[in-house]
């Protein structure tokens, strides 16, 4: 990793690699006291989600006791962190697996939808963004902002549901819900996790393309929701990149007007647009949670939910600690990359 | 100069104000007169002020019982009788909507009232303490910023018991940090300005300056960013609700009642579909009134 | 190459209708150094950036003539207006750590300028600006082509800046302030560099500065503006005999160590000045 380069180029440099590192580590750490807690804090029992309201008492307490419950809180709270070192999130009452066994199961949908809408959004979000800022006040400018705000104001889930309405049911030209139509259930051999892929891989074209199809509404949706936030955000940068010195002076050498916005202008802003793209993708995680709901895709949320309404909290807290780790894993990212990119900081 | 009887425009843009009111009220109508130009945060205002009564007289304009059930006449089409139809219990659907915003707005209420204040204190001492204190400030924000904010109080949500009060107590907290670092990140402009070096020379202690100085300054970025965040959190309300996680039916919560009737999109679209409607447009008035109070006065975020 | 300028007025919206920022300048120029002097908000730096027509978007500008070397620059398009920037005049600016793009190194920033109006490969282009640093007196040229311009010193940044706007090979260089963001030290070292380059290649120059006797010390000709207008028009050394007060208000605020003072002038304004 390029703290220890760094650290041959210069002793501040890795102390301040050192530093993210360590806060990283303090953060997660607070991440897991907080599920921690959450998890005790339950009025109800778990105790009796196991035994049931009619087991005897020593049967209650025996179990209470397994579970480490009748421990002082200090020492549960150890006892979790062992757990999770060794990767242990405890048992789901509701599936009876593993929480991570779970996890691993469901989590693929969810990176596959996730990856999916942040591609699609940055692909028509970033152009979008740019152009409107180099056309400021104009019609298209105009458009875009308007598209932008709608999507940062519309409740993702009634979009989904909208667009089932509109897509599916009206006009007929999108699958309903789920990853895959009942036909082809269990026919991909699961190797990812991720339908799509796992038809590709395995060369059956016709599911294939019924997974696309599945995958197209909800990852649409969620890209909506992404895209806004891009796209406004690329705007403004770009308009403060374009209101810079060195753009004049790029416009004094004679250079085209293409050049300058996307040499010049956005070269300037891609740094600051790679965080805003790392904590987009990051807010994906919690538009999945309500897409997948609306569109019973089996990834993480659906799993989050389903959890919830049972209150099977080994898996909600699980859960729960999984997304806060990636969402901390990706604003690390962000840093990292923010430090590596930009030349001001090396 | 003694004011004059009437608050005339002169009085009021004049390059020269004779005393702190006419300035500040100079300050207030030239920024009003800034908002005013711009038309889309006018209807962002205008839209949250009809929103704001509409909910208010819910009482008043209602034309039905919320929980007035009619189990003959479910899933009912617009009519005379109904404006927008009935839901699946055949209750109003337009009295439902104006006393859900009764819930959605007092819910944001609430939660702004528990969070800003808390996240301007702990974003204040942070900065102006420094030291130890700021290091664990900063910690603890960090870790409740670590979580995305709805899963996070799904969690709560779950552990407590699902309803509106653990929905706002769950917002909440995840609600606060960027107050806090954005008071601390004020804070920290001015602690080293000129002026509260001369306040602390006078012998003004910390909590004096602090509080008559360093507050009123981190106030109007405060107030953008609670209008800003207005709009998400009547977003994240509305995700609990349609997860079951919030406000729990019958209450006429817009997205409990979008939840409990979403499998009638098929045949009663209107049905889920309005108080979906009511959330995008809640939302986004005051995404547009956010906007347009930070051009006015935090232009340099635009 | 001559530049014509005929009752220039450039005015800006603002919240009680326009406000002009310059009103009614005229000049021509050839092969010459002509400086333009005048205090913050004077108007100079605008009329000397509508030759180019660089000014901001809400700029509205009008004149009977902004010629180029013939060419109508009111009326040209902007694939015209690109034919003229950089290839036959050149604009510096104040502070390099703004006019310089951060992003790219000051060699790649050259190289760039040199490459879009004489094509060529990348690498003779990045010959090129090692070579234009070295012209401008940077004494490791090839190391400082791969610096970035916050790694460079103000003096050292201007330098690059000049090099950059020279690598066209134009007939014009305006500069736009080009030492009021340097050391005193720096100052006149950049501006002899300015001043051995134009030279020697036959360029006209307009320096704007704010710095009188700086302007007079190395233009032939110098303009005094104030509010918008010219005030005064005179030969470098015949400034002492400047006739508008503005200007003799300026001359005499200056301290001198031949003609001490016991009390430094303050300058006095007349409303009058405004209404010409």
């Amino acid at each position: 990793m390029s703290a220890i380069t760094d650290a041959g180029r210069s002793p501040a440099r890795f102390r301040a690699s050192l530093t993210g590192l360590s806060s990283v580590a303090i953060t997660l750490f607070g991440l897991i006291l907080v599920t921690f807690l959450i998890g005790r804090a339950m009025p109800i029992d778990p105790t009796l989600a196991i035994v049931g309201d009619h087991a005897p008492p020593d049967v209650v307490a025996k179990v209470r006791a397994d579970l480490g419950l009748d421990q002082p809180l200090i020492v549960q709270f150890w006892i979790y962190l062992e757990h999770l070192v060794h990767g242990d999130l405890g048992r789901s009452v509701m599936t009876q697996n593993l929480v991570t066994t779970d996890i691993a199961h469901f989590f693929p949908a969810t990176l596959e939808l996730a990856t999916t809408a942040i591609i699609i959004a940055i692909l028509i979000g970033v152009p979008l963004g740019v152009v409107a800022a180099a056309r400021q006040g104009s019609r298209f400018d105009h458009v875009v902002r308007v598209i932008s705000l709608a999507g940062q104001s519309v409740p993702i889930f009634v979009l989904g549901l909208l667009c089932l309405l509109l897509f599916y049911v009206k006009l007929g030209i999108a699958p309903g819900t789920g990853q895959q139509d009942v036909l082809y259930e269990g026919m991909v051999p699961d190797v990812t996790g991720m339908r799509v892929l796992d038809a590709a891989l395995d060369a059956d074209w016709d599911a294939f393309w019924d997974a696309l199809a599945h995958l197209a509404q909800p990852a649409l949706v969620l890209a909506y929701f992404s895209l806004s936030i891009i796209t406004r955000m690329t705007r403004a940068f770009m308009l403060e990149a374009l209101a810079g010195e060195y753009i004049v002076a790029a416009r004094a050498k004679g250079l085209s007007p293409a050049r300058i916005l996307w040499r010049h202008a956005f070269g300037n802003i891609m740094v600051p647009l790679i965080t805003v793209i790392a904590l987009a993708y990051a807010g994906l995680l919690e538009g999945a949670v309500l897409t997948e709901t609306v569109f019973s895709w089996p990834g993480l949320g659906l799993y989050l939910t389903g959890s919830l309404l049972n209150a099977d909290m080994n898996a909600v807290l699980g859960a729960t600690l999984v997304v806060g780790a990636v969402y901390v894993g990706l604003n690390l990212l962000a840093d990292l990359a923010y430090r590596l990119l930009d030349p001001r900081v090396r | 100069m003694t004011p004059p009887m009437s608050l005339t425009r002169d009085w009021l843009l004049t390059d020269a104000p004779e005393s702190r009111r006419q300035a500040s009220l100079g300050r207030l109508y030239r920024g009003w007169l800034q908002f005013r130009g711009n038309y889309l945060a006018m209807a962002g205002l205008i839209a949250a002020v009809v929103l704001i009564a509409f909910s208010l007289a819910a009482p008043l304009l209602a034309p039905y019982d919320p929980s007035a059930q009619d189990l003959t006449n479910r899933f009912g089409p617009p009519s005379a009788a109904h404006w927008l139809g009935t839901d699946e219990v055949g209750r109003d659907l337009l009295t439902r909507l104006l006393y859900g915003g009764r819930i959605t707005l007092g819910m944001v209420v609430a939660i702004m009232v528990l969070v800003a204040p808390v996240g301007l204190v702990v974003g204040i001492v942070a900065g102006y303490a420094g030291g130890i204190a700021d290091r664990i400030l900063m910690r603890l924000t960090d870790i409740f910023l670590a979580f995305p904010r709805l899963i996070l109080a799904l969690a709560f949500v779950a552990a407590l018991k699902p309803g509106i009060s653990s929905a706002i107590i769950a917002i909440a907290l995840t609600a606060w940090p960027p107050y806090a670092r954005l008071a601390r990140a004020e804070t920290l402009t001015i602690r080293n300005a000129d002026f509260i070096a001369a306040v602390r020379l006078t012998g003004a202690s910390a909590t004096r300056i602090v509080m008559r100085h360093i507050a009123p300054l981190c106030v109007s970025s405060l107030i953008v960013r609670v209008t800003l965040d207005m709009s998400g959190i009547i977003l994240t309300a509305a995700g609990l609700g349609f997860l079951g996680m919030g406000a729990q039916p019958p209450m006429p919560e817009w997205g409990t009642m979008i939840a409990t009737t979403r499998g009638q999109i098929l045949d009663a679209w209107w049905v889920p579909t309005i108080p979906g409607v009511a959330i995008f447009v809640a939302s986004l008035a005051f995404n547009l009134l956010g906007d347009g109070l930070r051009d006015v006065l935090d232009p340099k975020q635009g | 190459m001559q530049v014509v300028l005929r009752n220039l007025r450039i005015a800006f919206p603002s919240p009680r209708g326009t406000s002009e920022a310059v009103r009614g300048v005229s000049f021509t120029l050839g092969q010459e150094k002509l400086g333009i002097v005048g205090e913050s908000g004077s108007g100079k730096s605008l009329t000397a950036r509508s030759i180019l027509r660089l000014l901001p978007r809400q700029a509205q500008v009008s004149a009977e003539t902004i010629e180029f070397d013939g060419i109508d620059v009111l009326k040209a398009d902007e694939t015209a207006m690109r034919a003229i920037r950089g290839k036959r005049a050149g604009l510096i600016m104040q502070d390099p750590k703004y006019s310089l793009n951060p992003v790219m190194t000051a060699g790649q920033q050259i190289a760039e300028a040199w490459h879009a109006h004489r094509g060529g490969s990348r690498r003779e282009a990045r010959e090129a600006a090692v070579e234009l640093l070295a012209q401008v007196q940077i004494r490791d040229p090839k190391r400082v082509a791969d610096l970035y311009p916050h790694e460079l010193s103000g003096g050292m940044g201007q330098r690059a800046m000049i090099a950059m706007m020279l690598a066209p090979d134009p007939e014009l260089l305006i500069a736009d302030e080009p030492t009021s963001a340097l050391d005193a030290t720096v100052q006149a070292e950049i501006l002899r560099l300015i001043e051995d380059l134009v030279s020697r290649r036959g360029m006209g120059l307009i320096l704007i500065s704010h710095d009188l006797p700086l302007v007079s010390h190395f233009c032939d000709r110098v303009l005094v503006m104030y509010a918008g207008r010219v005030v005064e028009e005179a030969r470098a050394g015949e400034l002492a005999r400047a006739k508008h007060p503005y200007t003799r208000g300026l001359l005499d605020c200056m301290p001198s160590l031949v003609h001490p003072k016991p009390r430094l002038a303050v300058m006095r304004r007349d409303p009058a000045w405004l209404a010409t």
